[in-house]
């Protein structure tokens, strides 16, 4: 390996830019894609929110996405809405923030953090990249089919995702979503058993598990859990596209739809929603765990002071990923399962608020009597912490199944899921990509624009999520093309219409973000090396990009991440790189 | 030709923009000032906007609070319901406390500690004792609200009462069909197979138990403060009977049956009196994506007085005399 640091290899485009197997570059190709897939879920979003703020009404903008068929006269067609929230759904969870986010700073920070010179497998990593690219571009084709895309809500409950009969988006649409699937779980698991043999094997000299940057323990633990669970995902699917393809029944018994009577018989939906949740769950940690490291390190570095609790953290981290596996069964209270079993799984999903509280207080105890710089990737850093509470605290109702009757459903859960997982990993990801930006394009993003993109995306975030309690306690139900059939509901059409003002304001601001994003990797001010005054070891690579990142011998670790304002100190930082003084204590007191 | 020239402008002024942004970032590194680092006047600035951000969020929740807590759903209208409404209005009340402490403490600590120069952070890495008091605070609510919340699920899913009025409450794509037993109690047997234009419930003519059992769409009625034992069917996809106004919900799933039961309290001419709103009608919609019409598929519930139902029931056919 310390060959490649030395000799200076010509590259063509080819290896540079598309087939390339250097982390840094893959981390890229991740974040763009990501972000390209979230425009498409992000337009998809307000297409249906006109449809709910107005429902019936005629947009020009509407049929010029969508055409004549699923739009006839501007108005939006109720599979085409269903359509829109399944793909929003699929992208926003699975393509953003599970493959966007930890693609993109799992490639990023893991060698740079832990001192390596790359993943362990080059040519793994860019297998999982191009999977996943692959997988892309399934999913974004199934729009274009004639049938439509997939339509039976991101979770693709069978029979409804089994039987084109059911629904025209179980054509070919539902296949091409299968397809798609299959191919990102590939890409997920390539990706995360690289991340977890990189991470156990290549830490450079003095970098103990317990000197690690919170960033790497949370990437390690999401690429376990993600080992752990996706294959759960792929043996559903698969088995669904056997249902759907091959006659069996797996998911599929006693059901009588189109004017026939399906032989298919002995077979249960609530299968399909076990094997689904058991990957469902831990991957909303999948999702959360990468924001709560990101948010930790952007925190800690612009607060001047340790992270509060570094070794509670971690554990922290560890209690959430093990309980995330015993807790799927609360997305399946109604499902008419044994209502000891839905004691059990209300239990055990209760108990993930203990961890989660301690990072909260963690987090706020880092800020108290910190020297707090606000960079944009610190504001985005606050208001992760501020959606976490915020939505983690309505899990607290959603969790109790004495509750979750009422409420199932309905927008209490989207505003729950949206705000404590959605929000809060999209807020990382833009403090992430703020703060790392320098490491990525060796350039730095313009700050006004990212102020502004900063605070009409925190006040959107709000104006839209919070509202939706309000609908959801009133028993609006969540996937409804309209709430225009129910008298009781017309009491909350003016509701509706300023969250999807708010929603289109949200929208905006993100041309903002794309805007200063590509201005910034061509025109940006030049880097820097360590431009926040860090602590961890990628501040200490050069500002241009290196094979093997660091130019000489790797760096060798003396002390643990977060010696911020350390007493008796001239400067407010210590690099992991400088050796330990005399009698001086490293880490948090230990 | 105009959406031409519009997207012309556009690029035009995307350059525009570019060119203007390089050039005050120029001038900066010019001036020697390093264009990304947040200067004393943006941190104050940004903190103070957080904390006001803060009041603007608190104000907007407490605005939805007033303007739309009491258009809410109505006074749960069955036993458990008023139960479980209680059990929500604490935890509400507890989480909503502690919204407003957590967010005011972050964005105060956001607002009290904005970089100063000449100050320096306080290095303080952990403390044992801060720790274990909120890890152990949190568990001890959690314990109150997991036992409370067992106890009245626990409740709610206790086998129902011995006279409880049997329903059958059967769904398809995009409409609800209710089955009462008739006088033998019993639901007649079923098969997937024998459903067709006639027999949509694929109800089995041959066996005793169908031919006094009564089949009714649009609307369904059932007597109050008595149990009500549901029994659930599909026939094509999951869909999910979802009753707001009883706080109660289960999933209808092809292949199986499932249950749930409740004991209403409220008539429904009671409750357009409370509401003083004679158009009021309890409703049965569907919860569960089921297909285009989802967002339409319903059925009224009408709550009788235990002799009006009587009454309302001896009036309805039976399947058998329906079919003749």
């Amino acid at each position: 390996m310390a060959t490649h640091a030395h000799t200076h290899h010509e590259e063509g485009f080819v290896s540079k830019y598309l087939f390339s197997q250097d982390h840094k570059m893959i981390a890229k190709q991740f974040l763009i894609t990501g972000m390209m897939m979230a425009i498409v879920g992000m337009v998809m979003s307000t297409l249906f929110r006109l449809q709910l703020a107005w429902p019936g009404e005629g947009f020009t903008f509407m049929n010029m996405m969508l055409g004549d068929k699923w739009a006839p006269e501007g108005v939006l067609d109720p599979n085409m809405y269903l359509a829109l929230v399944t793909i929003h759904g699929t992208i926003m969870v699975f393509f953003l923030l599970t493959a966007g986010l930890s693609g993109t700073f799992a490639n990023l920070l893991i060698p740079l953090q832990i001192g390596a010179r790359d993943m362990a497998s080059g040519m793994l990593n860019m297998l999982s990249y191009w999977l996943f690219f692959l997988s892309c571009v399934i999913m974004i084709s199934s729009l274009f089919v004639e049938s439509g895309p997939a339509a039976a809500g991101w979770t693709i409950y069978p029979p409804l995702s089994a039987l084109p009969q059911a629904i025209p988006g179980s054509g070919l649409g539902m296949t091409l979503w299968l397809v798609s699937m299959t191919l990102f779980v590939a890409s997920s698991l390539i990706g995360g058993l690289n991340y977890i043999v990189t991470i156990i094997n290549l830490r450079t000299k003095g970098m103990s598990m317990t000197r690690l940057p919170l960033t790497i323990w949370a990437l390690f633990i999401t690429a376990v859990l993600g080992v752990l669970s996706f294959p759960v995902l792929f043996a559903a699917v698969l088995l669904l596209i056997f249902d759907r393809g091959f006659g069996t029944a797996f998911y599929l018994s006693n059901i009588y739809i189109g004017g026939e009577a399906l032989p298919q018989i002995g077979g249960s939906p609530v299968l399909y929603q076990h094997l689904f949740w058991f990957l469902g769950h831990p991957e909303v940690y999948i999702v959360l765990l990468p924001a709560l490291g990101i948010t930790s390190e952007v925190i800690a570095t612009n607060s001047r002071k340790p992270i509060f609790g570094y070794r509670a953290m971690i554990g922290s981290i560890l209690a959430i990923a093990f309980l995330s596996f015993i807790v799927w069964g609360h997305h399946m209270f109604l499902t008419g399962m044994n209502p000891f079993l839905g004691a059990v799984f209300t239990f055990t999903t209760l108990l993930i608020a203990i961890p989660s509280a301690v990072k909260a207080f963690n987090y706020l105890t880092t800020l108290w009597k910190g020297n707090l710089n606000f960079t944009p990737a610190m504001l985005f850093a606050v208001a992760m912490v501020s959606t976490f509470v915020t939505g983690g605290l309505t899990g607290i109702i959603l969790a109790d199944s004495a509750l979750d009757i009422n409420i199932h459903d309905t927008y209490y859960v989207v505003a729950h899921f949206h705000i404590v997982m959605g929000l809060s990993a999209v807020m990382a990801m833009f403090a992430g990509v703020y703060h790392w930006f320098p490491k990525l394009f060796g350039r730095m993003m313009n700050k006004g624009m990212a102020y502004t993109h900063f605070w009409i995306t925190f006040i959107a975030a709000y104006g839209v999520f919070f509202p939706m309690h309000f609908l959801g306690l009133g028993g609006v139900p969540r996937r409804y093309y309209a709430n225009t059939e129910f008298p009781i509901f017309d009491q909350f059409a003016d509701l509706n219409v300023l969250i999807t003002i708010f929603a289109i304001l949200g929208a905006l601001a993100q041309f903002i973000f794309v805007f200063n994003f590509f201005y910034s990797a061509f025109k940006g001010a030049k880097a820097v090396q360590n431009p926040w005054k860090s602590n961890t070891l990628e501040w200490t690579t050069p500002v241009e990009h290196v094979h093997g990142n660091w130019p000489g011998e790797l760096p060798t670790v003396h002390r643990w991440p977060y010696d911020y304002s350390k007493p008796g100190k001239d400067v407010d930082f210590i690099p992991q790189t400088v050796p330990l003084e005399e009698g001086e204590h490293d880490g948090g007191g230990h | 030709m105009s959406t031409l020239l519009l997207i012309i402008v556009a690029v035009l002024g995307v350059i525009v923009l570019v060119q203007l942004l390089k050039v005050t970032e120029l001038a900066k590194v010019l001036k020697n000032e390093k264009p990304w680092e947040t200067t004393d006047s943006e941190n104050r600035f940004h903190a103070g906007l957080l904390f006001l951000f803060m009041f603007v969020f608190f104000g907007f929740s407490i605005w939805l609070m007033v303007s739309y807590g009491d258009k809410l759903l109505p006074v749960a209208a069955s036993e458990h319901g008023v139960a479980t409404d209680a059990l929500l209005d604490i935890n509400h009340f507890v989480i909503t406390v502690v919204f407003f402490i957590v967010n005011f403490i972050l964005f105060f600590f956001a607002f009290r500690y904005y970089k100063k120069d000449g100050r320096k952070a306080t290095f303080f890495t952990h403390s044992n004792r801060l720790e274990l008091l909120w890890t152990t605070v949190p568990a001890l609510f959690l314990a109150v609200i997991i036992i409370y919340g067992l106890n009245t699920w626990n409740t709610i899913t206790a086998e129902p009462a011995e006279d409880a009025v049997l329903i059958e409450l059967y769904s398809k794509q995009f409409d609800w069909t209710a089955r009462y037993p008739g006088n033998d109690g019993k639901l007649g047997d079923y098969h997937y197979t024998l459903i067709d234009g006639t027999n949509p419930l694929g109800i089995n003519k041959s066996d005793e138990g169908s031919q006094d059992d009564i089949i009714v769409k649009g609307e369904f009625h059932i007597p109050v403060n008595k149990d009500i034992s549901f029994v659930f069917r599909s026939q094509d996809v999951i869909h999910s009977a979802y009753m707001p106004h009883f706080r109660a919900q289960m999933n209808t799933v092809p292949g199986m049956t499932t249950q749930f039961h409740f004991k209403p309290t409220i008539t429904t001419a009671q409750m357009r009196t409370n509401l003083n709103n004679q158009e009021f009608d309890y409703i049965l919609l569907c919860n569960k994506i089921c297909g285009s019409a989802h967002y339409n598929m319903q059925m009224n519930i009408i709550v009788d007085t235990e002799e009006d139902y009587n009454k309302w029931l001896k009036e309805q056919k039976t399947f058998l005399s329906a079919q003749l």
